[in-house]
């Protein structure tokens, strides 16, 4: 997989996740994606820069424009120095919450993208990372 | 403070969310809408978000327990506008929106949400502050 752009945006507070959808919608507006493509990369980005914000602490997330063959895409990367996820599995799982939200976040951000990979430990920080070709 | 405008015609509270609302702004306007329900008394609260071009779960939830909250201040919550876009994402993230009530576009909304209230009307808790008290429900 070859990167041909990349940035990367600080996540700290509300305000950042704000600017890391911009950037994904800009993004994606230049790989040609439709309107709904676009809405459910936002959303991911929404949802996974704000997992990052609320149970890591905050971190970075790098928004990536990526070619493997023929296709495009656009990949993200999250990554905190919170707490860790002990359970990926359950974690993915809908409805599973440790915070007082739906528990809709990484279940429901796997479903918006193509790809999406979890590495976390307990007490080690959470990567997560997100294609989704065009 | 930055503030979504919370406008105020009749015995209605509208609000058109027009910015890419950060989650703080989200809350404010929670907070607001249920302070101004229970200071100007209104019956519905119509949320226009025609102009909405992404709404995740914390957003979601921020409507579902706005539409809660104004249940329960006696008011009825109609939400207008959502991009089809908008719904196919939401669906997919898994959020339904159930106890939402929604409409396509402003016009239907207001609509709806006066059906609702004149619905509701004879459970009304002041009925002297009103003229529709003494009408009867079929009017």
């Amino acid at each position: 997989m070859q990167v041909l752009a990349s940035d990367l945006l600080p996540l700290r507070t509300s305000a950042d996740i704000v600017a890391v959808r911009r950037l994904v919608r800009t993004r994606a507006v230049e790989l040609g994606f439709g309107l709904v493509e676009q809405t459910k990369l936002v959303t991911a980005a929404s949802e996974l820069a704000r997992n990052a914000v609320e149970h890591g602490g905050g971190g970075t997330a790098m928004i990536e424009t990526v070619e493997n063959g023929a296709r495009r895409g656009v990949r993200m990367r999250f990554e905190d120095e919170g707490r860790g996820i002990a359970d990926i599995e359950l974690a993915l799982r809908d409805g599973y919450t440790t915070g007082g939200g739906l528990g809709l976040g990484l279940g429901g951000a796997r479903r918006l993208m193509s790809e999406l990979e979890v590495q976390s430990s307990a007490g080690g920080g959470t990567r997560v990372s997100a294609v989704r070709w065009r | 403070m930055e503030r979504i405008p919370v406008l105020r015609m009749g015995e209605y509270l509208l609000v058109t969310i027009q910015v890419d609302m950060h989650d703080r702004l989200a809350m404010q306007l929670q907070d607001d809408l249920t302070d101004r329900i229970a200071t100007t008394g209104a019956r519905g609260v119509l949320i226009d978000i025609s102009a909405v071009e992404m709404v995740d779960s914390f957003m979601g939830r921020m409507i579902a327990n706005i539409a809660a909250m104004a249940r329960i201040l006696d008011a009825e919550t109609v939400l207008t506008g959502m991009q089809p876009a908008v719904a196919i994402t939401l669906v997919e993230l898994g959020l339904t929106l159930d106890g939402v009530r929604t409409a396509l576009n402003v016009d239907r909304g207001m609509a709806l949400l006066r059906a609702l209230v004149q619905v509701s009307a004879p459970t009304m808790r002041h009925p002297a502050e009103s003229e529709d008290a003494h009408a009867g429900p079929g009017e």
